[in-house]
């Protein structure tokens, strides 16, 4: 069963994530119990959305009303929120958790978000200049990790205002 | 304000005995402490607003870091962890700060954490966040110490400091935890509360994990590190904005002492003035007359 879900996922994933209209039309008219927070701000307590698209340490996936429960770690990138009244919403996340449980409800939790309108094009620029220094003039191993984290949140944050 | 009423207390016998021996002594000694005492009243006064100032900012951020605990306790509750262990070794974490003054705040977490190791200390081991915790706890628990996080409550509790702590824990071996911390309620209540930790064995052993898809040890695992710093964020949020209110209420009611107690040193410190007076003036008219 898993297996076949795991096959499945990709195409579901493609299917969701290009044409969104179409699937909430074809039936997936369940509700969504979607909570996204970040230490530093609140964006969606309990609030009922059409879909929801994260970037997950595992592959990017977009979640549906009635998604089969899973939990994943967020990678740095772009969620974006579909809701209801067909708006989209684009959230740079940093790092973070996800959970889709049984009862329909998930939940995304971030270290820290940001709108993406909101982020600055230059200043996310010198973020991955200063992080690819840092990884140059890495010396221990600890060191290195942080400064390839802080380089992969760099690359994402310009790839996010391109 | 305790301290302070014990020293009154040890000051007041002396001041006695320097009645009997001369009125000018005790004038001068009534009028010492009523300097003081209002001198305390200020410093009470201004810690209140200082605090109310702090619990304004305590509970906006709580606001926001509301949604954020529930959201991470949620896993758990829907794919109902429990610890399986018969004998399970214990982490209990405490949530304090270091400032004091701030009424039964520390010492409700840390009598929670103390009736729990009364029960049964082998096994179970303490990690306090805050120097009050540690203070209350190492006289009798010493070994069970394991960890203490202490320059918290300077600043409002950050996410980094709660990653910080995490890291730390999750370097420690334990089945089964608690995070003990005061839950806001209002500005006059709040409640020791916990949330529960569990190892990565309880939760791949837990009932309807099985629902969950496409799991595997190494994506809990660090579900799990990352979902302990959200708890213990969300803790330290709801720790801070109950030591802020609390330490507001404990400030008012120190003012409102410290104004009783100027009320009754004013009248003491006029009757005096005025037995002095009468006693002078007696020892001049009677002087005079036996002339």
């Amino acid at each position: 069963m898993a297996a076949l879900a795991r096959s499945l996922r990709p195409a579901m994933r493609l299917l969701s994530s290009s044409r969104p209209v179409l699937t909430t039309r074809r039936g997936y008219a369940d509700e969504m119990s979607f909570t996204f927070a970040a230490a530093n701000q609140v964006y969606y307590v309990g609030a009922n959305v059409k879909q929801v698209d994260v970037p997950s340490s595992s592959g990017s996936f977009g979640i549906l009303p009635n998604h089969v429960p899973t939990i994943a770690t967020l990678k740095p990138g772009v969620v974006t929120v579909y809701e209801a009244d067909g708006s989209k919403k684009e959230v740079f996340v940093s790092s973070g958790t996800v959970t889709i449980n049984d009862d329909a409800s998930v939940q995304v939790l971030a270290e820290e978000a940001c709108l993406v309108e909101e982020l600055d094009k230059s200043a996310c620029q010198e973020i991955l200049s200063k992080a690819q220094s840092q990884l140059a003039s890495a010396s221990s191993a600890v060191e290195k990790a942080e400064a390839e984290i802080a380089v992969e949140v760099g690359q994402e944050l310009v790839r996010a205002t391109a | 304000m305790n301290n302070f009423g014990r020293i009154l207390a040890v000051a007041q016998p002396c001041a006695a005995q320097q009645q009997q021996a001369r009125g000018m002594a005790t004038l001068k000694a009534i009028s010492i402490r009523l300097k003081s005492v209002k001198n305390i009243q200020k410093i009470t006064q201004s810690m209140k607003m200082v605090s109310a100032a702090k619990y304004a900012r305590a509970e906006r951020d709580l606001k926001q870091a509301r949604p954020y605990g529930e959201g991470a306790t949620a896993f758990y509750e829907r794919a109902e962890v429990t610890s399986t262990e018969e004998k399970p070794s214990k982490l209990l974490i405490a949530v304090t700060s270091d400032r004091g003054l701030c009424g039964a705040v520390h010492s409700g977490v840390a009598r929670t954490i103390r009736n729990e190791l009364a029960t049964d200390d082998s096994n179970t081991k303490v990690v306090c966040i805050g120097d009050k915790s540690r203070s209350i706890l190492q006289r009798l628990y010493g070994q069970n110490l394991i960890l203490v996080a202490n320059e918290v409550g300077r600043k409002p509790p950050s996410f980094l400091d709660a990653a910080k702590i995490a890291d730390e824990i999750a370097k420690l071996d334990f089945q089964s935890g608690k995070i003990v911390y005061n839950k806001f309620k209002s500005v006059v209540s709040y409640q020791v509360s916990d949330l529960p930790l569990f190892s990565l064995e309880a939760v791949t052993k837990a009932p309807k994990i099985s629902i969950y898809d496409s799991l595997d040890d190494e994506v809990i695992k660090s579900y799990m590190e990352f979902s302990l710093a959200s708890l213990l964020y969300y803790a330290m949020k709801e720790g801070a904005c109950s030591e802020q209110s609390s330490r507001m209420t404990a400030m008012d009611n120190a003012s409102k002492n410290a104004g009783e107690m100027i009320e009754k040193l004013t009248l003491t410190f006029n009757r005096t003035r005025q037995a002095v007076i009468t006693r002078e003036l007696i020892e001049i008219i009677s002087g005079a007359s036996a002339l």
